[in-house]
């Protein structure tokens, strides 16, 4: 059964890391939902979080593929337990002096802020999971969705798992 | 001693270096190279390799000078799989090094051990499209187990230390390094590192002991057990231990293509290779068998056709391999072993309860004897392509190292040439890369130059790195190459018959060159045979010639290799010959 997974690696912090997990995805037949990279807790190591599609077996092979490649430290399934997960919107809506009010409490219940008014416009920042980002932008799509920069997802497991060198 | 006054061992006739000296960039790779044990490079010079080749010139390492980087790069993989030890080959930025592409992408699907070296234009002027030009790390990502670009003279001895490591050790594969121009010329005190230290690189080469009891019950309770061998087994060099065991235990023996060299062709418990174009015993043995022991193979699609899911429905898969990816990638396994082959056998031989033939060897042998590859002669004495294999099989009774190319002719040796020696079967056999087994067989000699090296072409493929003639002239390489001239593109000829209609588009070579005339052009004896009492006389000439020789045999154009599964088919429906 076709299913999302979130996958956490560590890697090599050197040029062309990136390059080389997306190739793979790409070569492999993988689907990428998303990709984030930042540093990891350990010097030399960053961490991707990569959220794909697809079956057990090629969740099991996209994991099996990773691990082949020279820079890849670890590569860990966080799906498959309790984790959190969440991306960073920023929304620029269409805002009118006389709809900006309106839309301050319609983005409350979701404890986005707005980060910028502009003459005509607001932006405005959501963090959450997915399914919480993309209900906003839905809330929002009727004044007018300008531009939509959206950062993908980053998770970590909860409790005292830990994905680490 | 402190280590900057240390001294390397090296060979004899190299001036001892001290740790800590400093050199060039291009003399430090150099120096790498020798301390790695490598004799031989096989390459190609050019602008951004200027500094390695000014070193070359007073170098103790031997150059081979191709003359095309696919010819340096195929001949470094026939060295490889001949002697087991890494292939070596330089090449210039740009054209250079993308003329290599074909040749990696060989090497990594059959996982051949290569270190490639390219040169790159100056970091000044990389990403600037600047003369002969090429990303070609970025081009490689996909086709190598690892590449390096090096920023730093300082990093040099320790990515070539690591490259050589990455190639020769898991699963083996080609490994490429990039070193831009201003790092050859810059210089930097040499420290070459006595161990590697990749905290994300650790192959795991023993055996799980868990599985390893598993596999011993299955094997102990399997009443129609086979052993299916690839070429894993050859990279584990584990040839005796497989026979030691299949001997203890006399179980059937699958030989894939790339596995064919891994036990004697002529042993009553071989079966020949399975699959495509695979013998009846192998497919029938697929289809009736309770439990499958894979060493080192992959289940590619020339043996499943892409019918995963129906492949030895009936049966168990011990699955082998170092590489954990390819067990469950094609089909599932019920016991997977991660481990290096050698260590495999190793450590299940002692445990197996030994077995003496049954029912079950009795019935493949049986099938053996019903369905053998058989062709037909003809009756006014022109060629047959299968006829000759044989022909000179018979003559080497399997002492050779064998080199094909890609297509029928391929085919046909895999099924008539009987291999008994380690290493002795070379072919591109993942990728089928047309003009790989001439050059490939140069390499082959130079790793092996008291052995009969045989190369096998079609006509097709030969003209794709004919011009390697050069080097097997200069170097008096005494190959022996075969060309089974059919005039045309006999592979692509017979699926254009069965598949297309008839509609034979742009298969036909009979504008050829004349390879007689050609071989002598390179002061290489040529001969030719159309007929069978020709054949026999011509190949007796040849390999009583000292030094090269081509021997041109013309052959029936209409030949198709059976037996066959069509793809998508599956192993049940096996074609045994041309409808009449």
């Amino acid at each position: 059964m076709e299913q999302k997974h979130t996958i956490s690696i560590l890697v090599n912090d050197q040029p062309g890391v990136l390059t080389r997990v997306a190739n793979l995805m790409g070569q492999r037949g993988f689907n990428i939902d998303s990709i984030t990279v930042g540093p990891s807790e350990e010097k030399g190591l960053s961490r991707m979080i990569i959220v794909t599609q697809g079956d057990e077996p090629t969740l099991e092979q996209v994991m099996k593929q990773f691990n082949k490649l020279v820079d890849v430290y670890k590569v860990s399934l966080l799906s498959n337990a309790p984790m959190v997960s969440r991306e960073l919107a920023l929304i620029k809506v269409e805002a009118s002096s006389s709809n900006r009010a309106e839309i301050n409490v319609l983005i409350n219940p979701f404890r986005a802020s707005i980060v910028d008014v502009g003459p005509n416009t607001l932006v405005i920042q959501c963090t959450g999971d997915t399914n919480k980002i993309n209900a906003l932008v839905e809330l929002l799509s009727p004044f007018g969705i300008r531009e939509l920069a959206r950062t993908g997802v980053t998770a970590i497991s909860r409790g005292m798992a830990a994905v680490k060198a | 001693m402190s280590t900057d006054t240390a001294m390397m061992e090296e060979k004899p006739s190299l001036p001892p270096i001290k740790m800590g000296e400093s050199m060039t960039g291009a003399d430090m790779l150099l120096r790498c190279l020798i301390l790695e044990g490598v004799e031989y490079v096989f390459g190609y010079p050019g602008g951004s390799v200027l500094p390695i080749y000014d070193s070359l010139y007073s170098s103790h390492l031997k150059h081979i000078l191709t003359r095309h980087e696919q010819g340096a790069i195929h001949a470094a993989d026939g060295f490889a799989r001949a002697s087991g030890k890494p292939g070596v080959v330089i090449a210039t930025s740009g054209p250079g090094a993308t003329n290599l592409v074909t040749g990696i992408a060989t090497a990594h699907m059959d996982s051949v051990p290569l270190v490639c070296i390219t040169g790159n234009v100056a970091q000044n002027l990389i990403g600037t499209d600047a003369f002969q030009e090429a990303n070609i790390t970025g081009i490689t990502i996909p086709i190598t187990k690892h590449n390096f670009f090096v920023r730093d003279v300082k990093d040099l001895p320790r990515i070539i230390k690591e490259a050589f490591h990455i190639a020769t050790t898991g699963r083996p594969g080609p490994v490429l390094v990039d070193i831009p121009k201003d790092v050859n010329q810059a210089t930097a005190p040499f420290y070459y590192p006595e161990t590697v230290n990749l905290r994300t690189y650790n192959p795991t080469v023993k055996p799980n002991s868990m599985q390893i009891e598993r596999m011993v019950k299955a094997l102990n309770e399997a009443e129609k057990p086979v052993v299916l061998t690839g070429g894993g087994t050859v990279s584990a060099g584990a040839e005796q231990e497989l026979q030691e065991l299949v001997e203890k235990i006399n179980i059937p023996v699958i030989p894939t293509f790339m596995g064919l060299a891994s036990f004697p062709g002529t042993h009553p418990l071989c079966l020949g290779m399975p699959g495509m174009h695979g013998s009846y015993a192998a497919n029938q043995a697929i289809l009736n068998t309770d439990l499958i022991i894979a060493i080192g193979a992959r289940f590619d699609d020339r043996i499943t056709m892409g019918r995963t899911k129906e492949f030895a429905s009936n049966a168990k898969i011990i699955h082998i391999d170092i590489d954990p990816a390819e067990i469950g990638k094609n089909v599932g396994a019920c016991i997977p072993i991660v481990g290096d082959v050698k260590n495999v056998l190793k450590a299940v031989l002692p445990k197996v309860e030994k077995s003496e033939p049954g029912a079950w060897v009795e019935q493949v042998q049986q099938w053996a004897k019903e369905c053998p590859y058989s062709y037909t002669k003809n009756e006014n004495g022109l060629l047959k392509p299968q006829q000759v294999v044989e022909m000179i099989y018979n003559s080497t009774n399997g002492d050779a190292i064998v080199t094909t190319d890609v297509g029928q002719h391929q085919m046909w040796v895999a099924q008539y040439f009987k291999f008994k020696n380690a290493r002795s079967f070379i072919s591109s056999g993942g990728l089928g890369t047309m003009g790989y087994g001439f050059p490939a067989s140069v390499g082959a000699q130079f790793a092996s130059p008291d052995q009969l090296v045989i190369s096998f072409n079609g006509d097709g493929g030969f003209q794709m790195n004919q011009q390697e003639l050069a080097i097997v002239s200069g170097h008096k390489l005494p190959i022996k190459i075969v060309v089974i001239n059919n005039s045309c593109l006999g592979m692509v000829r017979q699926w254009q018959q069965l598949f297309y209609d008839n509609r034979y588009s742009h298969i036909d070579l009979s504008s050829s060159v004349d390879f007689v005339k050609l071989a002598d052009a390179y002061g290489i004896k040529g001969l030719r045979a159309s007929k069978e009492d020709e054949a026999e006389k011509v190949w007796k000439e040849a390999m009583e010639t000292e030094g090269p020789v081509l021997v041109e045999f013309v052959v029936e154009p209409e030949e198709n290799v059976y037996p066959m599964v069509a793809p998508g088919a599956t192993l049940d429906q096996m074609v045994m010959g041309d409808e009449k």
